[in-house]
């Protein structure tokens, strides 16, 4: 019988997905069989999960509420240094978590700038610490992530039906209805499910900025059974309920993300003719100005602390920013090699499993990984000596849920519209993606790359098990410097990390776009 | 020779019959009213949809199963016949090797195919850079080097301009007349037909009727034709 | 192409040097080791006298370094583990890895240390620290009665937060939940370790920071800068004594000792003062530098013995967490 022909098959990202699983569950494995014998679950572990859960929870949909107005306002306007803004709001994703803390705290902190103006004014300092002030670090963490990801979905309505719309004289209302709530009942559910996966393994924000032991999440719960009790058991009990929370979330996602291809367009770029009155002009101008201030000035914070220290950078520091580069480089190749037939499967209709596959290395616990991987690789292999391939295999894996929300819906949509004249030419496997599928990708790719470029330039790694002393990434360098009072170097080196993130980022999203035409 | 022996191609809720021969070399225009399942019938035939019961048979070799590429089967779809990112002188090269790489005399019978239709000059154009007419004629060229013995046209020239579609179908009936392929070619304009079909399968209610000699038909229409046709 | 042959003879030169030398490997935290550390200078001194190769490796913080030999067992590479502290050596202890030293010296801490596993090389006083100039809390009483704002570790993940819940708790005994209550208002936030904490403090989010009374020395000595002082609290400060300790399952033993014996050896001892930020086990024959003498002096110096301070760590911690969660 004639099957309907797919133009890729889902076989490699069905093989790459399962790297992922097993390296992820593999390590988890190691640790428990590693474990002796140690004190279960108490209350306070369920206190930790039920607020490492309530935390998320918020967060997400506080950041996913917030983006799509502002996604919203940059998909209808267009104004000079519009994809500059964009590119630069997404620097908070990639920073290190104690760079981007202490800049956020300079702006919102009980000495920082907004508490100033509120002293001038004679009012008391703001109240940062607490539930509100995890929701809002994440938020600054992750909001430029749900804006990128909703502008996507935005984007990839075709210039069509937008044309038709405004033939049909829909005002905003009508085109909210017709044209853009579809779009976000297919888009919004993911950018949750990523965004609470992210925020289940926080750990140093929450506490930070949640001002006590009320903030312990189950991330912290995990690193004192390691740590204080070498209770290894215990930390692997803990990482599997990260796990099984981001897998639920998963599928409530995929469930509630109804697979409705916004179709084929002529890639004509998109012009609006809604929203051209004065009062939506004044709210899209307003909400894009609010967000552009509340996620630059901590990165602003930053630039200013570390103004003074990246003159003066010891050498060591520099090796560290190669090192890092490096490490990125290696990092953005395995995420593409992942990725890429991952979204492919995906595309053909293995949806489920590779969403779960690629959340994985979001869900587990970090220490267990890393602890995990360290079991296995040190009877057999030096750690140091596989320090940064193993750093850059872990990194590309915690990016691969980024990069398939990225190349996902693009992979369906070309394979949608170009499968069946591919099919015809009998254009199919790796014909189909190299003349076809990576080709129509290009974009999308470059986005993907940059982000994990950037995000493993900003990750500590797989903590100070495989930390090589000599070949210290920046991150890590930067926690040094931290350490030994050298707090000034420490801002400069992070200001030259903030700078080699968004250079990697603009030059790989940039390289996307190079020449892609019609 | 195309035969459809008892042959039922499903789409959804809805199903196509058809159990009739096309002749070699015949040109045949499928014609009927909105919905009746032209389509449906030539996707079945290019291997898009399943055929759930009977056998299509080219030149008495079974060919059901085939996948659409590997049917003696070339196709136009109402649109989206060329890849965007690739150009003119690489989407007919497709039509030779799927994976473009192409030697001395492929590259030659490329070039020869663009003249063909005409467009000479333009094969590193990208489709974005030729008006509707060009890229017609582009996917014709392709048509013509993969010279497959069965064309199957699903009004991919539907949206241009009454003079140019003219044009089109002319030069589709002179390739098809230097290749001596059999041509299928969906269409809602009796006018089409009689251009350059000399035989129309009526698609109705369901039913793909066999064959019939075009003017015959076209002349005395049956009563579902007459009502497609607003001749009643 | 000389350039070539000449490079080629050095490391050919090298690697033999590297192969006859024994190899002696240190696993330590992962400041020790850093540029800013006193791990270049200690690795020069002592390979200047051992006629061998010292590894020095960088594992983390105190915790993470214990975690890791006991996850790597017998089979590790390590021979001695330096930088283990007070809170850790019961637990170290009880892993049954390490072997008594042969070490002997007068050591100067305020306390006196009988421990055949391990040798002490440095240590300090946790202590409140501030901006000088500005009226200081003189007791954990004094202090929760104020408005001041502190920022504080967290005892589960950092070896400061620990110290200051054992400071309290050997203080106050008892009492030690009456004060986290009265401290909780004062409490900014609690961070994961010491930098997260410092660094707010130096950024102005909170009046005091829990660091060391030598902290001072490091604004004084490296920046010039006399603007931080640590309060002192009357009821004594609680002390961090930092330690190696010999693996039992070393393949070299004698290094292994040599290197305990050089710890406390004044060529060791002259480089904690102003690497580690801490002070010496005993002291140079140079004297402390020039700097060290501003330090607050605590009256009283507060150490829980090990297991006396491991038994009762689980109830402290839940007093704790119940105190600030309120």
């Amino acid at each position: 019988m004639a099957r309907r022909a797919e133009p890729v098959g889902a076989a490699v990202g069905i093989g790459a997905a399962a790297v992922v699983a097993a390296l992820i569950l593999g390590a988890l494995l190691a640790v428990f069989l590693r474990a002796e014998a140690g004190a279960g679950l108490g209350p306070a572990d369920w206190a930790a999960v039920r607020f490492t859960v309530l935390q998320a929870a918020l967060s997400a949909g506080v950041s996913v509420t917030l983006a799509v107005p502002v996604a919203r306002a940059l998909a209808r306007r267009r104004f000079p240094g519009r994809r500059w803004l964009i590119a630069l709001m997404g620097a908070p994703f990639i920073l290190p978590v104690i760079v981007a803390v202490l800049g956020l705290l300079t702006v919102f902190g009980r000495g920082g700038w907004v508490s100033h103006l509120l002293g001038w004014a004679g009012l008391p300092p703001l109240q940062i610490y607490g539930l509100h002030g995890v929701v809002l670090a994440h938020v600054f963490f992750n909001l430029p992530l749900a804006v990128r990801l909703i502008l996507q979905g935005w984007q990839e309505i075709p210039a069509e039906r937008f044309r038709l719309a405004a033939q049909l004289g829909a005002g905003p209302r009508e085109v909210r209805r017709l044209l853009e709530y579809p779009m976000l009942a297919r888009v919004a559910p993911g950018a949750l499910a990523v965004i609470f996966a992210i925020c289940l393994t926080s750990f140093a924000v929450a506490l930070t900025l949640g001002g006590g032991p009320k903030a312990t999440t189950v991330e912290l719960a995990i690193y004192q059974a390691f740590r204080f009790d070498f209770d290894l058991g215990r930390a692997a009990m803990l990482s599997v309920i990260q796990i099984v929370l981001t897998c639920a979330a998963a599928l409530v996602a995929v469930r509630a993300a109804r697979r409705d291809s916004p179709g084929g367009g002529l890639d004509r770029p998109i012009r609006r003719w809604d929203a051209t009155g004065r009062g939506a002009r004044v709210w899209d101008t307003g909400l894009i100005g609010l967000a552009a201030l509340f996620l630059l000035l901590p990165l602003a914070a930053v630039v200013l602390r570390g103004a003074a220290g990246v003159v003066d950078l010891p050498g060591v520091v520099w090796l560290a920013a190669l090192i890092s580069v490096l490490v990125a480089a290696i990092s953005t190749g395995l995420l593409l090699v992942l990725a890429l037939p991952m979204a492919a499967a995906v595309a053909v209709g293995r949806r489920a499993g590779m969403e779960i596959a690629g959340l994985l290395g979001l869900a587990a616990s970090p220490l267990v990984i890393g602890t995990g991987l360290f079991i296995v690789i040190n009877p057999v292999a030096d750690p140091f000596a596989l320090a940064l391939p193993v750093t850059a295999l872990v990194n590309a894996v915690m990016a691969l849920p980024f990069a398939l929300r990225i190349l996902v819906p693009r992979a369906v949509q070309v394979v949608e519209r170009y499968g069946r004249l591919g099919a015809s030419l009998d254009l199919r496997g790796w014909n189909f993606a190299r003349i076809v599928l990576l080709p129509r990708m290009r974009a999308q790719i470059g986005f993907a790359a940059g982000l994990g470029a950037a995000l493993s330039m900003g990750d500590l790694g797989v903590i100070a098990l495989f930390a090589d002393p000599e070949h210290a990434t920046l991150p890590l360098q930067i926690y040094r410097l931290m350490g030994s009072y050298r707090m000034e170097a420490a801002a400069g080196a992070a200001l030259l990390l903030l700078a080699l993130s968004m250079g990697a980022f603009w030059a790989l999203d940039r390289g996307g776009r190079w020449h892609a035409e019609a | 020779m195309l035969k459809l022996e008892g042959v039922v191609i499903r789409n959804g809720a809805f199903a196509v019959t058809a159990d009739f021969e096309v002749a070699d070399g015949a040109k045949v225009a499928v014609i009927g009213p909105s919905g009746a399942g032209k389509t449906t019938l030539i996707e079945g035939i290019a291997g898009f949809l399943a055929v759930e019961r009977g056998r299509i048979l080219w030149d008495g070799r079974d060919i059901t199963a085939e996948p659409p590429g590997r049917r003696p089967v070339a196709m136009l779809f109402q649109d989206g016949n060329l890849f965007p990112h690739l150009t003119v002188a690489q989407n007919v090269g497709l039509g030779i090797r799927p994976d473009l790489k192409l030697d001395a005399d492929q590259r030659a019978r490329v070039a020869r195919a663009i003249a063909r239709v005409g467009l000479a000059g333009l094969e590193v154009r990208k489709p974005a850079e030729l008006s509707g007419g060009q890229q017609s004629r582009a996917a014709l060229a392709r048509v013509l080097v993969q010279g497959r013995p069965l064309v199957l046209l699903d009004e991919p020239f539907a949206a241009l301009g009454p003079a140019l579609k003219a044009e089109m179908l002319d030069l589709v009936a002179g390739l098809v007349a230097e290749t001596g392929a059999t041509l299928m070619m969906v269409s809602h304009d009796p006018g089409d037909a009689r251009r350059i079909a000399d035989q129309v399968v009526l698609v109705a209610e369901g039913r793909a009727h066999p064959p019939q000699e075009t003017t015959a038909l076209l002349d005395a229409p049956p009563p579902v034709l007459q009502d497609y046709l607003g001749t009643a | 192409m000389k350039y070539l042959a000449f490079a080629a003879g050095v490391m050919a030169a090298g690697a033999a040097v590297a192969a006859e030398k024994p190899v002696l490997t240190v696993y330590t935290y992962d400041s020790f080791v850093s540029d800013w550390g006193p791990g270049p200078a200690v690795e020069k001194a002592f390979e200047a006298v051992c006629g061998c190769d010292l590894k020095l490796v960088g594992a983390g913080d105190g915790a993470a370094l214990l975690a890791r030999v006991r996850l790597e067992g017998a089979r590790t590479e390590a021979d001695v583990v330096l930088g283990l502290d007070t809170n850790l050596t019961a637990a170290a202890r009880a892993t049954g890895l390490f072997e008594p030293h042969g070490v002997e010296a007068e050591y100067d801490l305020p306390i006196r240390w009988e421990d055949d596993t391990f040798v002490p090389y440095d240590w300090g006083y946790f202590a409140f620290v501030h901006n000088a100039g500005k009226p200081a809390p003189a007791n954990f009483r004094e202090l929760a009665d104020s408005d001041l704002k502190i920022v504080i570790q967290d005892p589960r993940s950092s070896t400061p937060g620990l110290g200051l819940l054992m400071w309290v708790k050997a203080a106050y005994k008892d009492q030690a939940g009456e004060i986290w209550e009265g401290l909780a208002d004062n409490i900014v936030t609690v961070t994961k370790g010491w930098s997260e904490a410092y660094g707010l403090f130096l950024d102005g989010e909170a009046d005091m920071v829990l660091s060391y009374t030598t902290s001072p020395a490091y604004h004084l000595i490296a920046e010039n800068d006399s603007s931080k002082a640590a309060a002192a609290f009357d009821e004594g400060h609680y002390m961090q004594v930092e330690v190696a300790g010999k693996l039992a399952g070393t393949d070299q033993p004698e290094l292994a000792d040599r290197f305990l014996q050089f710890v406390v050896s004044d060529a060791f001892q002259s480089v904690i003062p102003t690497t580690n930020w801490m002070y010496p086990a005993v002291t140079p024959k140079d004297g402390l530098p020039e700097g060290f003498e501003t330090l607050v002096k605590p009256a009283k110096s507060l150490l829980l013995p090990e297991d006396e301070a491991a038994s009762m760590r689980d109830a402290a911690l839940a007093e704790w967490r119940d105190a600030l969660s309120r």
